[in-house]
């Protein structure tokens, strides 16, 4: 949150209080004014929340302990997949929410160390393309796991998934408060969204002040030095893969039941790109960089797609770049200018990873 | 029995293809530590280019003989993978030498989305037909085996382009620079080799290569579309990286050795598994061959240790 | 005297090259033991090998009257074996507070779940992890530094941070890779003062270094390395003495240094 704070332009440094309230308004407005525009923008506010999820689990495996993960997506659907498998008719399975939701981050978890155990001593660039093929081949299984018994349900994909229902209470439906007035379900899952984002940036930032954070953060300057002190890097790496892929797994059965469908189209590499840009985007490393990248770079496509869209029409009488390449562009230019020109991202905040109060005190003895 | 040859050969083929590609990431590597990702990519942009070149040249010269038509659309492919490859060099991989180790790897990642948009935007997103001008009416130099001209045309060049690429390295000035950048760039640069001369030379050379082995690979498979790369790509990687990362003869033997291997299981996978798995399943062997290589033999099967600095 | 660490018959060997053969030395509690010899001569294999950064070919350590595991860097570390590096090995983006608190991580038991929930021990530690980094900066003397990043610290102060990260892993004997190198007269004076009050809370030193003043002025023993062999072992006035190596530093016609 502080990090947050200091990153707001101009009031940041010098009102933290208001800068804070500010965010906390914005924060708990976003979806009212997105709906001025239409339902869709509400739509498009709880994808960015998922996508923030996304990048604060990857940014704690890459930018935490300096693992390069592209395959990272694939703990997504491994949690998209669980919450299908057990919650839809495909199966006939219908567990409720609050029993998937652990199995869906549990599987994630045990699929990154899966992924983490083989992977333990490869060098940076190596480990990528390994992360990497490891997303393919979920992705393959995935669409090829109908044949010769139906699992996945191949390219279709799962359909008719149960929505969120937190102790009797149906996410899906609009909230009847009284007669007239009513709350639109696209708004219940913002909120619970929101709440989970929360949580999830206290917990990472538990974690980056801890002897966890610290032992990631030596390993990821200097591997040999953090063994020459004793950390057991093997178990840190295991840990910071299987708590990322917890993340993942988490946003992933929430996608899933948000969505009400789930199939491999979702979980490209190209999605595990946008991912990993928004974390480079925003600044590795640092909570508030992952949350501003990923708020960035899943609106702008979309602000796009409703103004170059028409733009082109008016102006060449034809739609030249259709808005999925439009995103593809943005993703890679941001991600290869990023690197060039400002390699430590938008928020090139340093992480701190002692308590201020602590130190405080000791200095002022 | 036949089918046994017959996939041998079909991995000869596909081998030699990956070997081509294998030898720009080899090289590279080899030079600068860094993994091109976009080497793939550059394939895509060969093999299209050729294809609007080959449709322009059907426009204009109908009668055209199709081996002259193949030479003119690979002279002009050929060299604008090279404009690629020194562009992207001189960009982005130049200012990035001595940045923090993860940013020319995402620098690399974001250069082969920019390629895949940018051929999205010029060609669509569709698969287009590449003219199979080499003759692909199957031969049958052994019963129940078959072979097409254009696969004895892709193993003969690619051979000859090896044996080529080989006395570059070993004969030439060139070469020798080549050679000592790839042990150390600053006693090379301090022996008088112009380094980023040397480097940048590794890059189009690697794009050459890039484009020859695209216009061969949508040869033989008769299509081509903007994410065609994508795939070749990552397999050469698992090829360099099987031979010995950084040794060229290296990327030679796990291209073929590559191409064999895909080529076997993804004619023997429905066997082995029982029927649960079948050629659907072909592109996670090179997954899997890239993961077990990387773990057991990081240093591939010919390459040197690499000592481990303490 | 009280023996603290036995090296028996160490043997160490890349490819071709013997970079160890059979090195037995022994360190007692309390002293100041320096490893000399000329370049390449195994110093900083012993160094790799002892604190599990290599596998010994041959050989066992004793350590407090048990076998090291091989291997095993943070068991070493666990055990009480610190090190430096030769070319120093900060955490770089770490400010030097930071650094050593991540230097005390193996003597914290903080768990996941504590710290999800920051309980009352996980705090207390995490207060007392501070405090005594901070305590360790003041020991080296570079307390004022506390918040600066690694990085942007000076040479003599990076050298400073690192004895004090490892001393926050509370070792009982520290291995020092020639801390000396690159100081000018002043800063390896200070540093004599530093290791000589190390020894003096009890931390047994052993160190490898070239600064011939330094070495005699500091070691109680010293222990001679060429060519992967132990050619002397005795207190410094001794060593300079012995024929064997003087032979090696002046080459004796068997070495081009």
């Amino acid at each position: 949150m502080n990090e947050l704070v200091s990153a707001v332009p101009w009031l940041g440094k010098r009102n933290p209080m208001a800068a804070r309230w500010l965010i906390i308004i914005i924060a708990i407005a976003a979806p009212i004014i997105a709906m001025q525009f239409g339902r869709s923008w509400v739509r498009i506010l709880d994808f960015a929340l998922l996508y923030m999820m996304l990048a604060l689990g990857l940014n704690l495996v890459v930018g935490f302990a300096g693992l390069l993960d592209l395959g990272y997506i694939a703990f997504y659907a491994v949690g998209a997949y669980t919450f299908a498998f057990l919650a839809s008719p495909h199966f006939g399975i219908h567990l409720p929410f609050w029993m998937v939701l652990p199995l869906g981050a549990a599987f994630a978890a045990l699929a990154g160390i899966m992924l983490g155990f083989p992977v333990l001593r490869l060098r940076g660039d190596y480990l990528a393309i390994v992360t990497l093929g490891f997303g393919e081949i979920i992705r393959i299984f995935m669409l090829n796991l109908n044949y010769p018994i139906n699992i996945t349900n191949g390219p279709q994909g799962i359909n008719a998934i149960d929505p969120i229902v937190l102790f009797g209470w149906d996410l899906s439906r609009n909230l009847q408060v009284t007669e007239d007035i009513s709350i639109h379900s696209l708004y219940l899952y913002y909120y619970f969204f929101l709440a989970c984002v929360v949580g999830s940036v206290i917990f990472i930032q538990r974690l980056q002040i801890s002897r966890v954070g610290r032992a990631w953060a030596a390993m990821r300057d200097d591997e040999l030095a953090a063994k020459a002190i004793g950390i057991n890097t093997r178990n840190l790496k295991l840990l910071a893969f299987s708590l990322g892929a917890t993340f993942g797994g988490v946003a992933g059965c929430l996608f899933g039941a948000f969505q009400g469908f789930v199939s491999p189209e979702s979980f490209s590499l190209m999605e595990s790109i946008a991912v990993l840009t928004m974390v480079v985007f925003g600044g590795m490393g640092n909570i508030a960089g992952a949350i501003v990248g990923a708020f960035a770079l899943a609106l702008l496509p979309e602000i796009l797609r409703d103004v170059a869209v028409p733009m082109q029409q008016t102006l060449f009488g034809k739609v030249i770049l259709d808005p999925e390449v439009l995103r593809m562009l943005l993703l890679s230019l941001a991600m290869i200018l990023m690197m060039l020109l400002r390699p430590a991202g938008l928020i090139p905040a340093r992480a701190r990873y002692a308590h201020p109060e602590n130190l405080h005190r000791i200095v002022n003895k | 029995m036949e089918t046994l040859i017959q996939q041998v050969v079909n991995g000869l083929v596909i081998g030699s293809v990956y070997a081509l590609i294998a030898l720009g990431y080899t090289m590279v590597y080899g030079i600068l530590g860094l993994i091109n990702f976009a080497h793939g990519d550059v394939l895509m942009v060969g093999a299209l280019t050729a294809l609007q070149t080959m449709l322009f040249l059907m426009g204009v010269a109908p009668g055209m003989s199709p081996v002259v038509m193949l030479t003119i659309a690979l002279m002009v492919a050929i060299p604008v993978c090279m404009m690629i490859g020194f562009t992207m060099e001189r960009l982005a991989y130049r200012r990035l030498r001595n940045a923090p180790r993860l940013a020319p790897l995402i620098t690399a990642i974001g250069m082969s989305f920019l390629l895949q948009t940018l051929a999205m935007i010029l060609w669509g997103r569709n698969y287009h037909t590449f003219p199979q001008l080499i003759s692909t009416t199957p031969m049958q130099p052994i019963e129940g085996v078959f072979v097409t001209p254009v696969q004895i045309f892709i193993v003969v060049a690619s051979a000859l382009i090896m044996i080529g690429l080989t006395l570059l390295v070993n004969k030439t000035r060139m070469g020798r620079a080549m050679r000592a950048t790839a042990e150390n760039h600053r006693v090379a640069s301090l022996m008088g080799v112009d380094t980023n001369a040397v480097i940048a030379f590794t890059f189009v050379i690697g794009a050459a290569l890039a484009a020859v082995a695209g216009v061969m690979y949508a040869s033989n498979y008769g299509i081509a579309h903007y994410g065609m790369g994508f795939m070749p790509g990552l397999k050469a990687f698992t090829a360099a990286v099987l031979g010995g990362i950084g040794n060229m003869g290296g990327a030679m033997l796990g291209g073929i050795l590559l191409g064999l291997v895909e080529s076997l299981g993804a004619g023997y996978i429905e066997h082995l598994t029982f029927g649960f798995l079948n050629s659907s399943y072909q592109d996670i062997f090179a997954f899997i061959i890239l993961g077990l290589v990387l773990i057991f033999k990081p240093t591939g099967l010919l390459g040197e240790r690499v000592s481990d600095r303490a | 005297m009280i023996t603290l660490l036995d090296a028996r018959n160490i043997g160490k060997r890349f490819g071709g090259l013997q970079a160890l053969t059979d090195v037995s030395l022994t360190i007692r509690k309390g002293e100041v033991y320096g490893l000399i010899g000329p370049n390449g001569a195994g110093k900083t294999t012993f160094f790799n090998v002892l604190t599990g950064s290599y596998i010994p070919d041959g050989g066992e350590f004793v350590f407090n009257g048990s076998e090291l595991p091989s291997g095993k860097p943070h068991k070493i570390v666990g055990r009480g074996i610190a090190r430096t590096f030769q070319n120093i090995r900060l955490f770089r983006d770490l400010t030097a507070l930071e650094n050593v608190m991540a230097g005390h991580h193996i003597r914290t038991k903080a768990t996941i779940w504590g710290i999800l929930t920051q309980n009352r021990f996980t705090r207390e530690e995490e207060r007392l992890t501070t405090e005594r980094a901070y305590e360790m900066l003041r020991y080296v003397g570079i307390e004022r530094f506390a918040e600066t990043v690694a990085k942007n610290l000076s040479y003599g102060d990076q050298r400073r941070l690192e004895i004090a990260r490892a001393l926050a892993t509370e070792p009982q004997l520290l291995a020092l890779d020639e801390p000396a190198a690159g100081m000018n007269a002043t800063e390896t004076r200070q540093l004599k003062a530093l290791i000589e009050q190390i020894r003096h809370d009890g931390v047994t030193v052993m160190l490898i270094e070239h600064d011939v003043k330094l070495v005699m002025g500091l070691c109680d023993r010293v222990a001679v390395l060429d060519f992967g062999r132990k050619i002397a072992e005795d207190v410094p006035a001794e060593v300079q003495r012995n024929d064997a190596v003087i032979n090696a530093y002046l080459g004796g016609g068997k070495h081009a240094h």
